[in-house]
């Protein structure tokens, strides 16, 4: 081997110490205990071009359960062992504002990532991101109009709303590392290519708070990590 | 040797006194509107004279009177400003700020603060200033541009309307701007409190905005979004010259109101122009981008 190749393998393994030791991969479920707030139909009667487009009303989704007892809409990242990331991947985040919801209704971000929030419906709604940290703004998006574009510069979770029509609530999840994931409709959630280290890991809830819980990645390995909230009665 | 201590406790008390007073110091704040400059140390004085009472010691818009204010007294540790020539979630200019002490703000608590001088209110801007981190670390950003205003004429009133139901304005504002739209009563501003649109119907000749009484404070309003309210900014969708005939429109739901554009409307026997039909070939190519429903 070259001393430039030798150079360049050193200079890989510095960069991506995964490749050095392999990459290790937490997985899991989350749950819930006891009995969730039953979720309400929402009325979309005041915006009929929404309202039409579900035959049977939606119900509002701040507790999305699964067979199971499975909890979606959980963010699951590492909060503590990787350091702070500060490029933010180039590939910009959707949000949607279709048939008068949000898709996905919690949305994960890096810290500075591009957003890109889409109005697909037939009717104006506003994005107001009701931000503490970071800088509240408040836009207005006409239909047809193209998606805008905005990023947040510090770590929150940010609720979002549209003034015009209230029912509508989402958020945002401005994160420092890379490492997240937002379980599926099975609970399911996947944090992949972990270096070896030690690491806290925190799951979020809109309702149910924060749990954390510790895990230790050596070598290539998969760790099983699964949360348990319990469900609160109102 | 016990001299020694004594020299030495009072040299560490003298450098302890050195860096609070310097730990102070750092707090101080300025404010530059045009070439008046205040001074935060001269503000704390007039705040704690005339506005500590609603806005609180802290700033935090918790002071005594805040319990019985409808709309609540500003928080100024949010640095979250109504009436601002920035873009929305930027902080105001100091001139922003100035000028909203002097104005007061119609419909709430706040009164006009004209009668203190310049200097004092400037000296004020400098000391609200000091409640949040965010003077410190946010760089200024660009002033919206208002361009100079077209001439009011039917046309200009009824291409407003058309942007009026377009974008939606009567959700909240209601279709004769009354602040009865579908929308009004469920509003809440970002601190949970309910608020109420804009009524523009209300109030006799004298009637005011929020944040100012020109025509070109109107066209602030909406290009740059009431922070803290419901009310979102246009800055992306609307075009300086349509933004001028939304202004116009807007005159007129102010029904008491003697104004150019309220004349304009009664020689044209109070009725708008039809809606003219929209131009067909430029616009036909761009419609497979528009984000239409069911499309993806």
């Amino acid at each position: 081997m070259s001393i430039k190749q030798t150079s360049m393998v050193a200079a890989l393994l510095m960069v991506c110490p995964a490749l050095m030791f392999g990459a290790g991969t937490v997985k899991g479920k989350v749950t819930f205990t006891g009995t969730p707030v039953k979720q309400k139909p929402i009325d979309m009667s005041k915006e009929p071009s929404c309202a039409k487009q579900y035959p049977t009303p939606p119900t509002t989704q701040t507790i999305v359960t699964g067979e199971g007892d499975t909890l979606e809409n959980v963010v699951v990242y590492i909060s503590a062992g990787a350091p702070d990331e500060t490029t933010a991947p180039t590939q910009a985040v959707t949000f949607e504002q279709k048939g008068c919801r949000y898709m996905p209704h919690v949305l994960a971000m890096r810290v500075n990532q591009e957003l890109k929030v889409v109005n697909s419906d037939q009717t104006s709604h506003n994005i107001h991101p009701l931000a503490k940290v970071n800088r509240e703004w408040n836009k207005s998006q006409p239909p047809g109009t193209p998606p805008l574009s905005e990023k947040f510069d510090k770590e929150e979770f940010i609720s979002v709303k549209c003034n015009v029509h209230p029912w509508m609530r989402g958020y945002f999840a401005v994160l420092k590392t890379s490492h997240y994931d937002v379980s599926k409709d099975n609970g399911s959630f996947t944090l992949p290519n972990l270096p070896p280290g030690k690491y806290t890991l925190t799951a979020w809830h809109e309702d149910y708070g924060t749990q954390t819980a510790d895990v230790t990645i050596a070598g290539s390995e998969t760790k099983n990590v699964n949360f348990a909230f319990k469900a609160k009665a109102f | 040797m016990r001299t020694k201590i004594f020299q030495g406790m009072f040299v560490a008390m003298g450098v302890a006194i050195l860096a609070a007073a310097s730990l102070c110091g750092a707090q101080e704040m300025e404010s530059h509107i045009g070439s008046l400059t205040g001074h935060s140390n001269d503000g704390k004085k007039l705040y704690k004279r005339y506005c500590f009472y609603c806005h609180g010691q802290y700033g935090d818009g918790a002071g005594e009177n805040a319990a019985w204010i409808e709309p609540k007294p500003r928080d100024f540790t949010a640095a979250t400003f109504k009436c601002r020539s920035t873009t929305t979630g930027f902080l105001p200019t100091d001139e922003d700020l100035y000028k909203s002490i002097a104005r007061g703000f119609s419909n709430s608590n706040m009164p006009q603060w004209a009668p203190l001088s310049n200097q004092n209110r400037a000296d004020l801007v400098a000391y609200i200033k000091t409640f949040s981190p965010r003077w410190k670390t946010e760089k200024p950003v660009e002033v919206l541009v208002v361009p100079p205003e077209p001439p009011i004429n039917i046309e200009s009133i009824s291409h407003g309307h058309e942007l009026f139901e377009k974008l939606e304005c009567w959700k909240c504002h209601g279709q004769e701007g009354r602040g009865d739209g579908p929308s009004a009563s469920t509003l809440t501003d970002s601190k949970d409190q309910p608020i109420r649109p804009y009524n523009f119907a209300g109030g006799a000749n004298d009637s005011r905005f929020k944040c100012g009484s020109e025509n070109a404070d109107i066209y602030k309003i909406f290009m740059t979004g009431v922070d803290g309210t419901p009310m979102p900014s246009f800055a992306d969708v609307i075009k300086p010259n349509d933004a001028w005939d939304l202004v116009h429109f807007l005159r007129t739901l102010q029904v008491n109101r003697k104004s150019k554009e309220n004349e304009v409307l009664k020689a044209a026997g109070g009725k708008l122009l039809p809606e003219k039909p929209a131009p067909p070939a430029p616009e036909a190519p761009a419609a497979p981008d528009a984000k239409t429903p069911g499309s993806r």
